[in-house]
């Protein structure tokens, strides 16, 4: 079933002894989630911050690292100058949009594990609802003097200027490919939505939908209907890194960092990888998915939770397959049992999701594997001791294992 | 490299006839000289000086000229040009051989000019009442060279200033007549079918185009759906490097045939896209030479689309700069 092999025990024997098991996760905060924040992205930032430093009890003064995605309006320096943070001996950005998201936990990781840095903390935060919305038409992406510029000119021209209208393109080869359908697509939304109706913090809290609303819901970019597409939000999320054997020492059971990897595969794009000879696919998780499980001495039958990110419904199906759950085309019957449900034995995205608790760019669904490996969450996953997080989809990315020892 | 740009330089008949010209303009030697409408005069010398801010008093003070070395007053030697300039309504001498060269350039499409530089040479100063002519010469003609504003030439004149006999002045005086990337010759491929689509030019989102995209543009605007070629490989959307890595290699085209058939598509209904009505259909097509290239699939209802659908290119005039590729269904 997996196309995964058990690593060689040679094979990335480095990567695992200086980076695998040595940092953890020991703080997260974030502020509330919303559609109109009323205040400043550097505001919803330095909260985020905040609260994940109290959260590990530690103080600003303690950070010494800082990483966010380039798409982040807060400059490291600003979110410092805010909190009264002193020297910074380390600071990063990652590309891609939300394929960035796990990769700011590896950058700090890394920076925790070489000693470059003892307390990092990875941020993002954006009015991405009363703000610059991503949903709609950006002319600013398209007309970048750059190569993505360039790249973008052979898309948005013609009309395909969305993100979900660039998801669609590929979800309906899929379609064609495989045999899934709308109805495939829609059993991820109505997971997701279930799981937010029972989580408190999630926007969609006490508000679950069923297969049927989905599919009444309306074309956006067909083959995707409105409830195939995440919210747009405003918010922000903080993650606190320092070494596994400090975070033992702190407030919380630590999220300890057992893999940690970007990927992009050949002829890549971002979001518009439309020239690989097979279009419905997601090579650039692929390479996540077999570096995570080399790095970790792990596969896919030993993840308790899986956080997969969720922009769009089809790339979760089409994750399940590039990560190793099952064969290319085989995930509309991977999840036809229930098996993604909490109670199921591969739970999906317990918070409810970018979906149903928040659009925050996969930092969201990073700080919830960390809850699930405290046991502090909403929708508790017993025994939950190994997740999985994804970063965006489509774009090049990047993914977490997660392990509470 | 140098080899290849003689080589094509020699097999371009564009620029052979444009070097013809130039030889011919320039064997036609300088310009009867004409002479300026007015005489050197004191009240021009008073308005250039004030609106130069030169406050030199030998221009304008009679009687701080007299105890200078000129001994009386002097027009101030950067004038030079203003006395032959030939006024708002005047016309080029039919002799001109900067008239004659811009003529030559328009006609093969380079229509459009800036100065770049000039330098001249002061032998004496010039006093009220004398009264200059101009004469010009071509010296040389340059290109084509590839330059921020256009494909264009380099065109340089000598201008000499006399009173009577003598050389008084003389300037070096060079232009850039470049075509715009707007107005290359629009001739469209025979066949093809371009459809003017100005109702699509609100807003719509422009390319941006880079040395390694801009055939692939120009193409469009004249029926031609341009594929990057590398040897046997074709590449879209097209780069700088051939994929087999050789550094040394060049890439040229080819002219698609413009059919295919749908690989995928979207129906797009929300939100608003610019230049747009919704509902619209955007094709990835795979065409019969085995690329993808992606447009809008302009005559076909939504729910008539499929994968496999056969369709061909045709061409969306939006403006005088852009021409987007589409779809039509084959029928």
């Amino acid at each position: 079933m997996s196309a995964y092999q058990r690593s060689n025990p040679d094979q990335h024997s480095r990567v695992r002894e200086i980076l695998s098991g040595n940092a953890a996760i020991a703080g997260i905060g974030a502020t509330e989630f919303s559609k109109d924040s009323g205040r400043s992205e550097l505001r919803l930032a330095s909260e985020a911050v905040r609260a994940a430093l109290a959260d590990a009890g530690l103080e600003p003064a303690d950070v010494d690292g800082l990483v966010t995605f380039t798409m982040d309006s807060n400059a490291e320096i600003a979110v410092a100058r805010e909190l009264g943070m002193g020297d910074l001996r380390f600071f990063s950005r990652i590309g891609y949009g939300g394929g960035a998201a796990a990769a700011t936990v590896q950058q700090a990781a890394m920076a925790v594990a070489t000693g470059v840095a003892d307390v990092v903390v990875a941020y993002r935060a954006f009015n991405e609802r009363s703000g610059h919305r991503f949903g709609q038409v950006s002319s600013a992406a398209a007309q970048q003097v750059n190569t993505s510029g360039i790249d973008n000119s052979f898309t948005y021209p013609m009309g395909i200027a969305t993100p979900a209208a660039t998801v669609a393109m590929l979800a309906r080869r899929y379609q064609h490919d495989y045999g899934a359908t709308s109805e495939d697509f829609g059993r991820i939304a109505v997971i997701d939505r279930a799981n937010a109706a029972t989580n408190p913090s999630a926007w969609f809290h006490g508000k679950p939908i069923t297969l049927d609303d989905h599919q009444a819901s309306r074309w956006i970019a067909e083959p995707l209907r409105l409830l195939d597409c995440c919210q747009e939000s405003d918010g922000g999320v903080a993650l606190v890194i320092v070494s596994a054997e400090r975070a033992r020492e702190l407030a919380h059971p630590p999220a300890v960092v057992r893999a940690a990897a970007q990927g992009s595969g050949p002829d890549q794009y971002v979001m518009t990888s439309y020239y690989r000879d097979e279009l419905a696919s997601l090579p650039e998780m692929h390479v996540v998915g077999r570096e995570l499980w080399r790095q970790a001495e792990l596969g896919p039958s030993d993840v308790d939770v899986a956080v997969l990110y969720d922009h769009f419904t089809p790339y979760v199906l089409l994750q399940l397959e590039e990560l190793g759950f099952c064969g290319r085309g085989e995930a509309k019957d991977f999840i036809a049992d229930g098996r993604l449900e909490l109670e199921g034995s591969l739970p999906l995205n317990p918070h409810g999701g970018q979906l149903g608790e928040a659009y925050i760019h996969g930092m969201n669904g990073i700080a919830e594997g960390v809850r699930q490996l405290r046991g502090t969450a909403a929708n508790q996953v017993t025994g939950a001791e190994t997740v999985l997080v994804t970063a965006g989809t489509g774009v090049p990315t990047s993914g977490l294992v997660l392990t509470s020892s | 490299m140098t080899t290849d740009a003689t080589a094509t330089e020699a097999t371009d008949p564009e620029a052979d006839r444009i070097r013809q010209a130039a030889e011919r303009i320039a064997a036609g030697g300088p310009s009867a000289p004409v002479l300026g409408r007015d005489p050197v005069n004191q009240a021009m010398v008073n308005t250039w000086a004030e609106a130069m801010g030169d406050a030199n008093p030998v221009y304008t003070d009679a009687s701080a000229a007299e105890s200078s070395v000129h001994g009386e007053l002097v027009a101030p030697p950067a004038m030079a040009q203003v006395w032959t300039m030939r006024g708002l309504h005047g016309t080029r001498a039919e002799d001109d051989p900067l008239g004659a060269m811009m003529l030559a350039l328009d006609e093969e499409g380079f229509t459009s000019v800036v100065a770049t530089n000039s330098s001249q040479t002061y032998h004496r100063y010039l006093r009220p009442g004398e009264h200059v002519a101009a004469s010009n010469r071509l010296e040389s003609v340059v290109g084509p060279k590839q330059t921020a504003l256009g494909e264009g030439w380099f065109v340089t004149t000598r201008t000499t200033w006399t009173v009577g006999e003598e050389v008084v002045a003389e300037m070096t005086f060079r232009v850039l007549k470049f075509r715009p990337v707007s107005s290359r010759p629009t001739v469209a491929r025979e066949g093809a079918r371009i459809i003017d689509a100005p109702e699509y030019a609100d807003g719509v989102l422009r390319p941006v185009i880079s040395r390694d995209t801009a055939f692939f543009w120009e193409g469009t605007q004249v029926g031609e759906l341009r594929i990057q070629r590398w040897g046997d490989t074709l590449r879209h959307p097209p780069g700088p490097v051939d994929p087999s890595g050789d550094l040394d290699a060049k890439p040229d085209y080819i002219v698609a045939r413009g059919t295919g058939t749908v690989y995928s598509y979207v129906v797009h209904h929300h939100p608003k896209v610019p230049g747009k009505r919704l509902p619209f259909v955007v094709a990835l097509v795979e065409l019969d030479e085995g690329v993808r290239v992606l447009g809008e699939l302009i005559d076909a209802e939504p729910d008539d689309v499929y994968i496999g659908l056969p369709v061909r290119a045709v061409f969306l005039r939006i403006d005088e700069e852009l021409t987007l590729p589409a779809w039509e269904v084959l029928r």
